[in-house]
């Protein structure tokens, strides 16, 4: 079968009238869509990802990138991407592959939800003047308080709390590898939650030596694999994540290819050079929520009942019945990672097909939890798609106690979401383990924009409260009386328990 | 806006409810005529011992026939009658008033350290949530709330309030924002032995009221005082905090200040913070609650509406305006403004 050549994804151009001859695309390019041929620098488009690294670079501004310069006929069931599916694996017989989250033209139930402010019957609260809290803290928390008096009149607390982990923000940032993403980026990143006081997740790649500075502000991860797990890792985090599933590929497991795991990441992960390290679908000692139970418990007793124990499941169908399983486990918080959350790989037909919103797992889990009276028994952190303080204020007033994010991490790090993470050649040192390409990612300068990023939606989010008369974040969590729907059907109104606009 | 007046005379003596109504119409700036209210400790001592019911009825056939059979299979019913009434001009009946003497019969909820209290409770929830055309507003022992659409005087003179002898009065004038005029959403709301007067408006009535539905309670009256009461019977009554650590829960310090704390002092508030972080009420409010024995006056964190206290002798005083205290008692032996958040206790001698 001679399928020949699909159209191009994208036309690069370059200006000749501004062009120096500079080289630096040439040099920026990690897929090789430049080279200089006499005086000339030739292109060829076909290998460009849009990653926009040459267009960064351009001194003169003379890149141009044009996205599907040459379209199919337009038809409305055979869009391109199926039609370009097909020819793959026609060619290959294989599963597709796809990177980022889920990539379908799908509405977003954030963008449907709308924030209230005070006017006249109650005041505004103005940040600038008056505290604005923002403190939480994961973990169970008490059903009620024992107290008693004593011969003096002063109150004495006779109940014990579970140890929480205090975050002055409720943003993390979730579990991305070292071996998935490079050990600058990852240093970045952490350098950034230490000095916001929040947490990262380490991903299940281990603990690198150079992050245990801040180990501190790192939550390390129990996966499928049990890659870098042993118990100076399990002590050297602040709290202790079981990884069940992810959004952007519920039910099945990860893999790292073998060429991304060079002698560092052999030795974080714990497993030889160049081997792939495959996290299998579910954990082999895990086939039933007992089991899951059993695993929280061994976790808590290693590391003798010291660290806050968090699940990561992936927002399915069931979401809500399973985190309530979660919560009659010793397990202090469940994370729920939506449809949209990112991945380096992931099939497509898992990324763009298998899951649910997160908007719609938040409030079916918190729900489900308060109808059974056990809502303190755990904390509900949210992730998947999380885009801006808007998004984070919605799904803490839907029920979230705090949000993880990734992509926008990694955003703020230069990445352009142009989702070829699988290819391990990022041009931004992000995903990749290629010592010419991590080098480009500085740690001194990449930690303060990570960083800044948490001040600037902090702000947002003190702003959002202050305007809607809430000076503590408490006040907010599970407050749906805050939102209105717009364009939202009825349906998903009543499993959000959110009135639509004007009501 | 509206206004508010609270008094206790903690010996127990009796106050006719004649003075708290001039005391609340000096304040009809504060309110718009859709709205008032009284409550009032020990006006039934004939019936101490009973549960007094006080129900509006849209009518006296299905709802009453649905609460009466209601009443009767959980327990038995001393008395009842029309609340007695005056027609005023500038009110319009929508509801009758009704009271019963209820007493619940406990063998019906075993299992339960507070059988009676727990059957009233679900018995409000139940009648509240599923009879048309009837809402208990009042619930408690030798406690009767007496409120309507209208201005301080009309209701006052409606229920000829100054009929009624009590140690503890609770009184509202209401401007309405949430619900316009209907009976209902009138203050003082009540709850067992809970009643709560407030100015104000609650931003975290969703976090609140989802808080306290986890609980078994129903909100029905589409206002956001209603919480309240049900927040003081969940911390109150069944997990037993003392007045003042309730309020704490409720309008509780700021972090910056509980880290300053010593540290036996800093582990309480913390765990108040965290076991009852969703009961923490924001926006702008100043509130009484009473009980039998006693009030609580206190405002939000960043006291954002006005709350005045004062003594005279065994009477302690809670209001939105000093004016409308000197109204009952223009010789006052002490006159205070409460820090935001720091509760006004006045307790009964025992």
């Amino acid at each position: 079968m001679s399928l020949g050549s699909v159209p191009m994804k994208f036309k690069v151009r370059i200006d000749t009238d501004e062009c120096m001859l500079c080289e630096r695309c040439i040099e920026n390019c990690p897929y090789g869509t430049y080279r200089l041929e006499g005086e000339k620098i030739h292109i060829d488009s076909r290998r460009c990802v849009a990653c926009h690294r040459c267009v960064a670079m351009c001194p003169r501004d003379a890149i141009t990138i044009e996205e599907k310069p040459i379209d199919y006929r337009s038809h409305p069931v055979w869009s391109r991407e199926a039609r370009e599916a097909i020819y793959n694996q026609a060619r290959t017989g294989k599963i597709v592959l796809a990177g980022m989250g889920n990539a379908q033209d799908l509405p977003s139930i954030f963008d449907r939800l709308l924030l209230d402010a005070c006017q006249v019957t109650n005041p505004s609260i103005d940040p600038l003047r008056e505290p604005m809290e923002l403190r939480t803290y994961l973990g169970k928390k008490p059903r009620k308080l024992d107290l008693h008096r004593n011969d003096k009149g002063d109150v004495l607390l006779k109940t014990t709390l579970a140890p929480n982990l205090r975050i002055n923000t409720p943003i993390m940032i979730g579990h991305m590898s070292y071996g998935a993403i490079s050990l600058n980026a990852q240093l970045s990143m952490a350098r950034a939650v230490a000095d916001q006081g929040t947490f990262m997740g380490t991903g299940e790649g281990g603990l690198h030596p150079s992050l245990r500075q801040y180990q501190d502000n790192m939550i390390v991860q129990v996966a499928s694999g049990r890659f870098g797990v042993d118990i100076d890792y399990l002590e050297r985090g602040a709290a202790i994540e079981i990884k069940i599933g992810q959004g952007a590929k519920p039910g099945i497991g990860g893999h790292l290819p073998g060429e991304k795991v060079g002698p560092d990441v052999s030795q974080t992960r714990m497993i030889p050079e160049r081997s792939d390290a495959i996290s299998p679908a579910p954990h082999h000692d895990i086939y039933s929520i007992e089991d899951l139970k059993q695993l929280v418990h061994s976790l808590k007793e290693a590391t003798e009942w010291k660290k806050p124990i968090f699940v990561k499941i992936a927002a399915v169908h069931n979401v809500a019945a399973i985190a309530s399983g979660i919560a009659r486990s010793s397990a202090d918080a469940v994370v729920i990672d939506g449809f949209r959350g990112g991945t380096g790989a992931a099939p497509r037909v898992f990324r763009d097909h298998v899951g649910i919103p997160i908007e719609a797992a938040i409030a079916a889990v918190d729900q489900k939890l308060r109808s059974q009276g056990i809502r303190n028994e755990i904390s509900i952190i949210a992730s998947g798609g999380i885009r801006d303080a808007a998004d984070v204020t919605k799904a803490i007033a839907l029920g979230a106690d705090a949000i993880y994010i990734g992509t926008a991490a990694l955003i703020a790090m230069g990445c352009r979401v142009c989702g070829t993470c699988y290819r391990g050649q990022c041009p931004w040192g992000i995903a990749t383990q290629i010592p010419g390409l991590t080098k480009r990612l500085n740690p001194d300068v990449e930690w303060q924009h990570v960083a800044n990023l948490f001040k600037g939606w902090t702000l947002e989010i003190s702003e959002l409260m202050g305007a809607a008369g809430i000076n503590s974040i408490e006040s907010l969590r599970g407050n749906r009386d805050r939102l209105r729907a717009y364009l939202l059907d009825e349906a998903m109104m009543n499993v959000l328990d959110v009135k639509p606009v004007g009501a | 806006m509206c206004g508010i007046i609270s008094v206790i005379d903690r010996s127990r003596s009796g106050m006719d409810g004649s003075s708290i109504k001039k005391a609340l119409s000096l304040m009809d700036e504060r309110g718009s005529g859709e709205g008032a209210g009284y409550a009032a400790y020990g006006v039934y001592p004939d019936y101490a011992e009973y549960y007094a019911l006080h129900i509006f009825y849209d009518n006296l056939v299905e709802p009453k026939v649905a609460v009466d059979e209601i009443l009767r299979k959980w327990g038995h019913i001393e008395d009842q009658e029309e609340i007695p009434t005056v027609e005023q001009p500038d009110l319009r009946r929508t509801h009758i008033p009704w009271r019963y003497f209820f007493k619940p019969d406990i063998s019906l909820m075993p299992g339960s350290r507070t059988p009676d209290e727990d059957i009233v409770m679900k018995l409000v929830m139940q009648i509240n949530t599923t009879i048309p055309g009837a809402i208990v507003f009042s619930s408690g022992k030798n406690i009767g709330v007496f409120k309507a659409s209208g201005w301080p005087e009309a209701v006052a003179d409606f229920y000829q309030i100054e009929k009624y002898e009590g140690y503890i009065w609770l009184a509202h004038n209401r401007y309405p924002t949430n619900t316009s005029g209907w009976w209902g959403g009138a203050h003082p709301f009540n709850l067992l032995d809970w009643s709560v007067v407030h100015n104000g408006e609650i931003t975290s009535y969703g976090t609140n009221r989802r808080y306290i539905e986890s609980y078994g309670y129903r909100c029905t009256m589409y206002t956001d005082t209603e919480v309240v009461a049900y927040l003081c019977d969940l911390l109150g009554r069944k997990h037993g905090l003392p007045e003042d650590l309730m309020v704490r829960a409720f309008a509780p310090p700021f972090w910056d200040e509980i880290d300053q704390m010593p540290d036996e002092q800093q582990r309480l508030n913390q765990a108040i913070r965290l076991t009852y972080g969703s009961a923490l009420m924001n926006g702008p409010f100043a509130i009484v609650v009473a009980t039998a024995e006693g009030i609580v006056g206190f405002t939000d964190r960043i006291k954002l509406r006005p709350l005045i206290a004062a003594e005279s002798g065994d009477r302690l005083y809670i209001s939105s305006e000093e004016a409308a205290i000197r109204r009952m008692e223009p010789a006052l032996d002490r006159v205070w403004m409460p820090k935001a958040g720091e509760p006004v206790i006045g307790r009964v001698r025992i």
